[in-house]
Order: structure tokens, then C-alpha cells, then sequence
């Protein structure tokens, strides 16, 4: 028994410049409730500039971002700042507050954002780093950290807003490879649990493992789109196989 | 050679001119912090150009003087623009606010070494602001936060740490630099060292013991500004 599709984040016809340069062309997507659709493509594709346009990072000049059926481009500068906090960013790197230890980290957009005292917000901070594996190293400040438990604070940053939305962009990249596995393994973890994600990554494997379907982009379009068995077969013959197939070549996985 | 009964006595005559020397730092340290806090922000944080030229503009003039020329200028060539508005006041009838341009010496002293080192604490300022990463503002947006959320839980700890041992720097050096303040006729402690030291011709002794003053206010100064680093530091930032 399926339940109805219940549309979360809908991406409608995103186009961006930067700097004379067409970076998104006419974008467009849907990600239902507790879904989890990969981005690939080679760099400079613009998964990382559709992404900012998702959240509002960077203003789109063509399109527009409904979250649950709420226009992005019709709000006011205080109500994007409403809506940015629930689309959970998770950026290459990290991005954690240079200043704060982990749980401060968590804790401070929950105090100065949505007005939790101090004392509830650390306690839902430390709450957030034990489901991603991290409640003993709550006062390591970023410094401490590995790259890995970073990233997987910057999670727990993301998860504390009750975010409606995930955006992961390429979030293992800066990672050295022993390290990626655990930040995959909290991602899986987000995915069964049924939140809703939109992840660029060129971790191949990770992706047909766990999600229904891929987005492949190039030059700013999305180019093909596709459940990642067909997709991703290598008598597709579609561009992304044969992009996988480089990585794999490359990479070796 | 060395009168030490001469130089015991000047401790308690020094102290006069040690005390108003303090008076005079204490303020224009404060409202230099304060200046350059403004100035460095607003030149460090992508504000429209038209509020920055001015300010780059000052911090040109003001780094790029004499600080003697500086309370020159203030002290005795303000009072001239005053004597040429008086005039221009009186024919209309207005309030002689041209009287404002008639400093004391302490206000000129005051008044110049804030604006001067407003100046160089907003050189300070506005490195820090520069050094914080992009991604620092990126993720706090992400999250929600305004601008001004942003700034004041973001950048202003990041900045503050980046920027303290700077401005820590800049504050002994205000401490040395009051000393200018006897040029403009004003009795602080070199000043008065200087007359006492005229009138007893024993000019090691006094300017010793003035010395051994500024020494002691600046090591307490650099030793109040450690301590402030130490309780505020963070791993990664410098020290600790």
C-alpha cells in the first residue's frame, strides 16, 4: 500500500547566472516526502549552484522553490530567513562555527534562532550529536575534530532545526577516504529514518545503494534522470553511466 | 651621581602628572576601542561605497600624519576656524557655537589620541573581519539567522579574537604616545616631569621615575590584556 505522494520541495524552471555565466539552465524537480534523490555529474555541472538556489543562498533570477507548496521567490527577507532554517545545508566543508565547541554548534541557531533557552537548546544539541555517534566529544571545539566527526556535527547542526528538507552538498568530498564511511552511514541512517534529501555526491556505490533515483547534470541542465539500475547499466549507454564508468576508472570503486 | 633621596621624593610628585595621564588614556583608549569597532566594521563588511570613502579617508589621514601635527592642528589651528566663524555667527544671531573649537588642552589631548587610534584599532578591526571565512556566513544563513544575527553571534567572537592582540598592541602604544599630550602645554606626566626636572636640573633622576611610571601602566595593561586572551580562548584561534 502506497500512500499518495506528498510533494515536500518542488523546484520550478531555477535558472542562474554568475558572472556572465550560465551556471543553472532551467532546472527543474520534486522531491517527496521521505525521499532521497542524488545529484551527479562532473564538477561544474551546477549541483553545488542548484543546491544554494534551493536554499536561497544564492538568489535564482529565473524560477522559483515551493516548500510545501510555499513560493520562495513571493517572501519577504525576514520569511526567507524563516524558510532557509527549515532546509537543513550541509556543506563540502563543514562550515562549523570556528568559535563554538560541538554542542554549542548545535545549540546556538536553536537559541538565537528559535528561541530555545540555553538550557533546553544544549539539551536537545546533545541529543542530536548522540544520534550521530558524537555525545562524548560535545565540548571538542572544530579544531579537535576529525574531518569526519565535523561533518557529522554539522549534521546534527542541520537535524536540531527540525529541518523539513536535507540539501548535502557533496558532503564526503574534503573527507580523506577512511572517513567517509561514517558520514555515509549517518546519511543512510537520515534516509531509512525517512527524511527527505537531495545530495550531490560522486560516491557511486552509496547512491544505487539507497536511493530510487539519480539526477545527472551537466552544463547547468539536468541531463538524464532515472532509477539507478537503468541509469546506471553499463548497456544504457546513457552519459551517466559513462560518467560513472570514469569514476570508477579513477577512483577504483 | 644618582641623587636617590632626590629621586625618592619625586614619586609622590610625579603622581599628579601620572594621574592625569590616566585620565587621559583611560577615555581615549575607550573611545578609540569604540571608533575603531564602527569604523572597522563598516570598512570590513561589504557596506556601500559611499559610507566606506569616507572612513578609508580618515583612517588615510590619520595614519598617514604626524600625531605632534595632529594635536597641532587640533589645539592651536582650531581656534582660528573659530575666530573666522565668530562672525559669521554673530551677523545671524545664532548661538556661539564656535566656541566648541576652543580645546582645552586635555580635550585636544583626548580628542586627537581617540581619533588616532580609532584609526589603527580599525586597521585591526578590519583584518579580523576579512580573515573569517565565507563559509562562516554561508552556514550561519543556512540556518536562519539575519544579518544582524549573523554579525553579532558570528563574526563579532570570530572578529573580537582575531583582532584583540592587535588592539591590545595599539592600547600600550596609546599609553607611550599620551606623552605627546605636554607639547600641547598639557601637565601630564611627562609634563610635569619636565618642570620638575627644569627646576632641579636632575633630569636622569625625574625622567627615570616618569619612565618607571609608563612601564608600570603598560605592563598592567599588557597584563589585563593577556588575561582577557586567555579566558576567552578558543582552540584553533592562535593561542590555545
Amino acid at each position: 500500500m502506497n500512500a499518495p505522494a506528498q510533494p515536500v520541495l518542488e523546484v520550478r524552471n531555477l535558472s542562474k547566472s554568475l558572472g556572465g555565466k550560465l551556471i543553472l539552465d532551467d532546472v527543474s524537480l520534486t522531491l517527496n516526502k521521505g525521499e532521497l534523490k542524488v545529484l551527479i555529474g562532473p564538477s561544474g555541472g551546477g549541483k553545488s549552484t542548484l543546491l544554494q538556489c534551493v536554499h536561497y543562498l544564492h538568489r535564482p533570477d529565473r524560477g522559483d522553490v515551493f516548500l510545501e507548496g510555499r513560493s520562495a521567490a513571493e517572501m519577504g527577507r525576514r520569511n526567507i530567513c524563516a524558510f532557509r532554517q527549515e532546509i537543513g545545508m550541509i556543506f563540502q566543508d563543514f562550515n562549523l562555527f570556528d568559535h563554538l565547541d560541538a554542542e554549542n554548534n548545535v545549540a546556538i541557531a536553536l537559541r538565537k534562532v528559535k528561541g530555545l533557552a540555553k538550557a533546553a537548546a544544549l539539551a536537545r544539541a546533545r541529543a542530536e550529536l548522540d544520534r550521530v555517534g558524537l555525545a562524548d566529544k560535545a565540548d571538542l571545539f572544530p579544531a579537535q575534530l576529525s574531518g569526519g566527526q565535523k561533518q557529522r556535527v554539522s549534521i546534527a547542526r542541520a537535524l536540531a532545526m527540525d529541518p523539513k528538507v536535507m540539501l548535502l552538498d557533496e558532503p564526503t568530498s574534503a573527507l580523506d577516504p577512511d572517513l567517509i564511511g561514517e558520514v555515509l552511514n549517518v546519511v543512510a541512517d537520515l534516509a531509512r529514518g525517512g527524511m527527505t534529501m537531495l545530495m550531490a555526491t560522486h560516491q557511486i556505490g552509496f547512491a544505487r545503494r539507497l536511493t530510487r533515483e539519480i539526477i545527472f547534470m551537466e552544463n547547468g541542465r539536468i541531463i538524464e534522470t532515472g532509477r539507478p539500475d537503468d541509469l546506471l547499466a553499463p548497456a544504457s549507454e546513457s552519459r551517466a553511466a559513462a560518467f560513472c564508468a570514469k569514476l570508477t576508472e579513477l577512483l577504483g570503486h | 651621581m644618582f641623587d636617590l633621596a632626590y629621586y625618592q621624593t619625586l614619586w609622590p610628585r610625579l603622581f599628579s602628572g601620572f594621574w592625569l595621564s590616566l585620565s587621559t588614556i583611560i577615555p581615549a583608549a575607550l573611545a578609540g576601542l569604540a571608533i575603531g569597532v564602527v569604523v572597522g566594521t563598516v570598512r570590513g563588511a561589504m557596506f556601500p561605497r559611499f559610507l566606506v570613502a569616507p572612513l578609508n579617508a580618515y583612517v588615510s589621514l590619520f595614519r598617514g600624519t604626524a600625531l605632534v601635527v595632529q594635536l597641532f592642528v587640533c589645539y592651536y589651528g582650531l581656534p582660528q576656524l573659530a575666530m573666522w566663524l565668530k562672525p559669521f555667527f554673530a551677523a545671524r544671531g545664532l548661538p556661539e557655537l564656535w566656541r566648541i573649537f576652543y580645546l582645552s588642552p586635555y580635550a585636544a589631548s583626548v580628542l586627537i589620541f581617540a581619533l588616532c587610534s580609532g584609526a589603527y584599532h580599525s586597521e585591526y578591526i578590519r583584518g579580523a573581519i576579512l580573515s573569517i571565512k565565507k563559509g562562516q556566513f554561508a552556514a550561519a544563513r543556512a540556518l536562519g539567522f539575519t544579518q544582524a544575527q549573523t554579525f553579532w553571534n558570528i563574526i563579532v567572537p570570530q572578529a573580537a579574537r582575531r583582532a584583540w592582540p592587535g588592539c591590545g598592541n595599539e592600547i600600550v602604544y596609546l599609553i607611550k604616545y599620551s606623552s605627546l599630550a605636554y607639547i600641547v602645554t598639557f601637565k601630564e606626566l611627562t609634563g610635569t616631569a619636565m618642570t620638575l626636572a627644569n627646576s632641579s636640573f636632575r633630569y636622569a633622576e625625574t625622567f627615570f621615575a616618569a619612565g618607571l611610571y609608563y612601564l608600570f601602566m603598560t605592563t598592567l595593561a599588557a597584563w589585563i590584556m593577556r588575561r582577557l586572551e586567555k579566558a576567552y580562548a578558543v582552540p584553533g584561534f592562535g593561542r590555545g
